[in-house]
């Protein structure tokens, strides 16, 4: 038998240090606000917003491997329910949460369950396509507003208190990002999550040993598509005004990037790596025109030199 | 009733014929083996019996249900495991988490379990750990159960495959060459935990081997492949002095 004991203590000090820089990092988050400007909290909300996004696509591309090259269509999805239900039905903000999720549980099943049959790279295609259908589907209907957005969607409140300034949008995904890595990390460590990781590093083995790789994959679609959802809700109700343009393939190449940047797989790299996406350009102000340059030549480098990413997924 | 029963089963790729009307039977409880020279169509059969590859013609059936077209994880769930012939471990994660896969056709409990943490799901992932952990230690690797399935030892690796083939607690189990790029030791370890997987667990095994020497020492019949066609069946001591194997085992390289 094994000896518990010594696997203990070869585990426990790495263990204890990880989660004393991740309290550390959460007491920062939670107290930024007081010390800095609108503008800051405005970006760290954005960089946020990306962790919620950079997990939710994480589950798709680095647990499942799968390659998803129009997942900002999701985040439409449940940006616009929730604006479409708040601002034309008047619905509560909270109820339309779960319509959302439902809404992107269909759409991930409708583009999912007949492309994760065929072999892995035709969904990057089926992906793309998917992504650019939404965006010109918000573009065309009324119920949509069109090209110029849909606007007046409600701001929520909670408990009497209504969230209206950067700073409480900032607490609001602060609260969804921890509610998202807790999510992922309970699943990562289950049956399900293994799961995804068995049919990402070895299809045929997977098969052999009784996993269902269709199911396992759609799986893995479907809940990268509900967290995008749920992250599009709160984008809503903050923005209080949506246009197709805030779900182009650059967003969806953006979130990809983020997803990359850190190291598929694990989550302290891809919170890494979210961050870095949303901060990026604000920290290349500074270069101007040359800002596509320098950002292409930052990430070049960043691949060259540490092609796993940043904080790669290295297991046990 | 035989536990595997295979009739008439045909395989091609496009004009080229694999396997001809091939025909047998294992017994439940038996250790069998399947002998031939290379390229005899020995691994395509397994890929036939386990759902990979998609027979012309013919029947399977396993404990007398028909298993022919169903997908690989179902034939898996129904009690027939395997090992690949070139190891096909999932190499970037730990030996514990390998051989866990094996319980994955025998638990239940999803996303929406896992994110609640209930205690049923707890409960699950506990046994999950435990059934693991038993065919470690059976087949001996227990103390690496933390470290990567890649870092292994080679014949270790091959433990590893067969320990999560077994972890699915299989009714059958087909082993693929499992004592290719052993040395003599390691092949005797191996003969030595062939039957005490049918002596303390009653699974019925179907082996490919190349060693003549090990096919005599553990298996009680002997099915003999050349060219996709069945040319010899049963005992060791006579399917060794059947002139046509003798022929087929001289006339190739091996
Ligand atoms: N997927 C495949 N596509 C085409 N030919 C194949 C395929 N799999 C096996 N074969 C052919 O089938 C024959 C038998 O191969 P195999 O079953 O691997 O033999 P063995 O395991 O007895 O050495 C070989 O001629 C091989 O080239
Ligand atoms: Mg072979």
């Amino acid at each position: 038998m094994v000896d518990g004991a010594t696997i203990l203590q070869a585990t426990k000090r790495p263990r204890l240090i990880r989660w004393s820089v991740a309290l550390a990092a959460l007491a920062g988050a939670v107290v930024l606000p007081q010390f800095v400007n609108a503008y800051v909290t405005e970006v760290a909300t954005t960089a946020l917003l990306y962790v919620v996004l950079c997990l939710g696509l994480n589950i798709v591309v680095g647990y499942a491997g799968l390659l998803d090259l129009g997942y900002a269509a999701f985040f439409a999805v449940g940006a616009y329910t929730s604006g479409i239900l708040t601002a034309e039905f008047g619905f509560n903000f909270w109820l339309t949460i779960p319509v959302a999720m439902a809404a992107a549980c269909v759409a991930g099943i409708i583009i999912g369950a007949p492309t994760l049959r065929l072999r892995s790279d035709y969904l990057a295609i089926v992906t793309l396509g998917f992504g650019e259908i939404v965006r010109i589907i918000a573009r065309n209907l009324d119920i949509t507003g069109g090209a110029s957005g849909l606007v007046g969607i409600e701001r929520p409140e909670i408990f009497g208190f209504k969230l209206m300034q950067v700073q409480h949008f900032y607490y609001a995904f602060l609260v969804l990002a921890l509610l998202t890595a807790f999510v992922c990390l309970s699943v990562e460590r289950s049956r399900m999550g293994r799961a995804w990781f068995y049919v990402r590093y070895d299809e045929d083995a997977a098969a052999g040993i009784g996993i269902n790789r269709v199911s396992a994959k759609l799986q893995a679609y479907m809940m990268g598509a509900v967290i995008a959802s749920v992250a599009g809700c709160l984008y809503a109700a903050k923005m209080t005004a949506i246009s197709p343009e805030s779900f182009t393939f650059n967003q969806s190449l953006l979130i990809l990037l983020g997803v990359v940047l850190g190291g598929m797989g694990r989550i302290p790299g891809v919170v890494l790596g979210a961050i870095l996406v949303a901060l990026l350009p604000e920290v290349l102000r500074g270069a101007g025109t040359y800002r596509p340059l320098v950002t292409a030549v930052a990430l070049l480098a960043i691949m060259l030199f540490r092609p796993n990413g940043l904080w790669p997924d290295k297991r046990v | 009733m035989a536990l595997l029963e295979v009739r008439d089963l045909r395989l091609s790729f496009g004009g080229l014929k694999v396997l001809h009307d091939i025909s047998f039977s294992v017994e439940k409880g038996a250790i069998n083996s399947l002998i031939g020279p290379n390229g005899a169509g020995k691994t395509s059969l397994f890929n036939c019996l386990t759902g990979f590859y998609k027979p012309k013609g013919g029947s399977i059936r396993l404990g007398g249900r028909p298993i022919m077209g169903l997908a690989p994880h179902r034939i898996t769930a129904l009690g027939l495991a395997r090992t690949f012939q070139n190891i096909r471990l999932f190499k970037e994660m730990s030996v514990l988490e390998n051989v866990m896969s094996g319980q994955h056709c025998r638990s239940r409990h999803g996303i929406v379990s896992a994110i609640l943490h209930l205690p049923s799901q707890l409960r699950e992932e506990e046994r999950i750990r435990a059934v693991g952990t038993h065919w470690l230690d059976f087949v001996g690797i227990a103390e690496h159960a933390h470290r990567l399935a890649g870092g292994l030892s080679y014949g270790d690796q091959r433990r590893l495959e067969l320990a999560r083939a077994l972890a699915s607690t299989p009714e059958l189990i087909l082993l693929d060459e499992p004592a290719a790029g052993l040395n003599e030791r390691e092949k005797l370890d191996l003969v030595h935990l062939i039957r005490r997987i049918r002596e303390e667990t009653g699974i019925t095994v179907l082996l490919i081997e190349h060693d003549m020497g090990l096919v005599m020492q553990v298996s009680e019949k002997i099915v003999v492949f050349d060219y996709g066609q069945k040319i010899a069946e049963g005992r060791p001591e006579v399917v060794r002095v059947d002139p046509r194997v003798i022929e087929a085992y001289l006339g190739s390289e091996d």
